[in-house]
């Protein structure tokens, strides 16, 4: 071992290269630039290029969504103010509307009410009218019948007579009490 | 780990460490030993890693997607870093973009060979050989001067070794200096400083860790608490090597960028 280790000591010098080692070093050398020069590199350049194209297209477009969506903001902005202008119209004249429809009301209630009081009266004097004809009716028989009793009892006696007036009276009164 | 303590002696690692038996076609230019198998296997596991990473772009461009899931952004965030972190910053973007390729193999070749170097069962690092860091290094010396000549044409050479605003006089002094600096040592220190950076720090992993099987298993007595002191060390300089792993491969790569970008520059 250690005379393998001197001699090869004594032959290696780490500067001079042996053919091996420059063969292979160079194999690799020129495999690794070939494939980094036609391979690796340009995909690499394609893909940058094509990404810094994207993102250039992808930025105009935003902006121009960006100015849609601005646009589109204003419009609903605007169609928002015009619509909450609408509204509070529409509240108004509802409000005004409803405001006449009770003072409608109301006056119809009161003309109803002074209808109503009106048709009491009527149905009042009315009923009062039958009731004193019936009652002139009534005292006109019953005048009849006292005078048809006066004259039966004059028939008699003068007491009797008077007798029957107190009766009668009496008996009117009675009715006239209930 | 070769190095390990054996029938009561210590050995120190030593750089045989680093020339593992062959195990296939031994004898021939294609010999495959550990570290050969290690950087094979480093090179397959990038490919598909990175292949599914792919995947995951090209379906992103396909369906559209512009929102990565985790995986890919994981992907996306190493290749930028090469890309912006290092490419861009140093040579802008259209330069950056055609020195990318390059670049990136570097970075993530390094790495990747860089960080067996702490992976149980591979612990030693692609890298620690010197067939790669001076593979890489002359890679990078080639493009520096491509990238410079067919900008300047040979004007490259002339500004590279003749300065302007200098004494006429003082380009005796002065053009051997620029050569020396410019056309030699940067490749060199390319290299060696990968390749030192992953020896040292193997050999001091192989250190501490032997050293404390050492001391566990073979010292008498109290002794054995040293083995405690070597643990914790190799788990610290465990911590360390994920440390130079990343910084080597960073450092190689922003070099490399910074050579290529003073080669493109106009005046020196």
């Amino acid at each position: 071992m250690i005379s393998r280790i001197l001699l090869a000591e004594e032959v290696k010098n780490p500067l001079l290269p042996a053919d091996y080692d420059i063969i292979w070093s160079s194999v690799v050398f020129v495999v690794l630039l070939t494939f980094f020069w036609f391979k690796v590199l340009p995909n690499f350049k394609k893909m940058l290029d094509e990404r810094a194209k994207a993102i250039e297209g992808r930025l105009a477009e935003a902006e121009e969504a960006q100015k849609a969506a601005e646009h589109r903001t204003a419009s609903v902005l605007a169609e928002q103010e015009q619509l909450r202008a609408e509204a509070s119209s529409i509240r108004e004249e509802a409000k005004a509307e409803g405001a006449q429809i009770l003072a409608e009301l109301k006056a119809q209630a009161s003309s109803d009410a002074e209808r109503l009081v009106e048709q009491g009266k009527n149905a009042l004097i009315a009923e009062r009218d039958a009731a004193a004809r019936a009652l002139q009716g009534e005292v006109g028989a019953l005048a009849i019948e006292l005078a048809s009793r006066i004259v039966g009892a004059k028939l008699q006696e003068d007491a009797v007579a008077n007798k029957v007036v107190d009766d009668f009276i009496a008996e009117l009164e009675g009715k006239a009490a209930k | 780990m070769t190095a390990e303590a054996e029938e009561g002696e210590f050995h120190a690692p030593t750089i045989a460490e680093f020339y593992p038996p062959a195990f296939l076609f031994e004898g021939t230019p294609f010999e495959i030993n550990r570290i050969m198998m290690i950087r094979l296997i480093v090179m397959v596991l990038l490919i598909v890693l990175f292949w599914l990473w792919t995947n995951k772009f090209r379906k992103s461009v396909k369906t559209g997607n512009v929102v990565p899931g985790r995986f890919q952004l994981l992907g996306e965030m190493a290749l930028n870093f090469v890309r912006k972190s290092i490419a861009h910053d140093q040579l802008g973007e259209k330069d950056g973009e055609r020195f990318l390729p390059l670049l990136t193999t570097i970075f993530f070749m390094v790495l990747g060979m860089n960080i067996t170097g702490i992976i149980p069962f591979a612990n030693i690092a692609g890298t620690s050989v010197v067939g790669v860091p001076l593979v890489l290094a002359a890679a990078a010396y080639v493009t520096f001067i491509y990238a410079g000549i067919r900008k300047h044409g040979l004007k490259f050479f002339k500004n590279s070794l003749f300065p302007s605003g200098v004494p006429v006089a003082f380009y005796t002094l002065v053009t051997p200096i620029e050569f020396l600096s410019t056309f030699i040592l940067r490749p060199v220190t390319l290299a060696l400083r990968l390749l030192m950076n992953m020896i040292a720090g193997h050999l001091l992993l192989v250190l501490c860790f032997s050293a404390t099987q050492y001391f566990f298993f073979n010292a008498e007595g109290f002794m054995q608490l040293f083995g405690a002191g070597t643990l914790l060390f190799g788990f610290a300089f465990t911590l360390f090597e994920i440390l130079v792993a990343v910084l080597q491969a960073y450092v190689f790569t922003l070099l490399t960028t910074v050579y290529i970008q003073l080669a493109l520059a106009d005046e020196h």
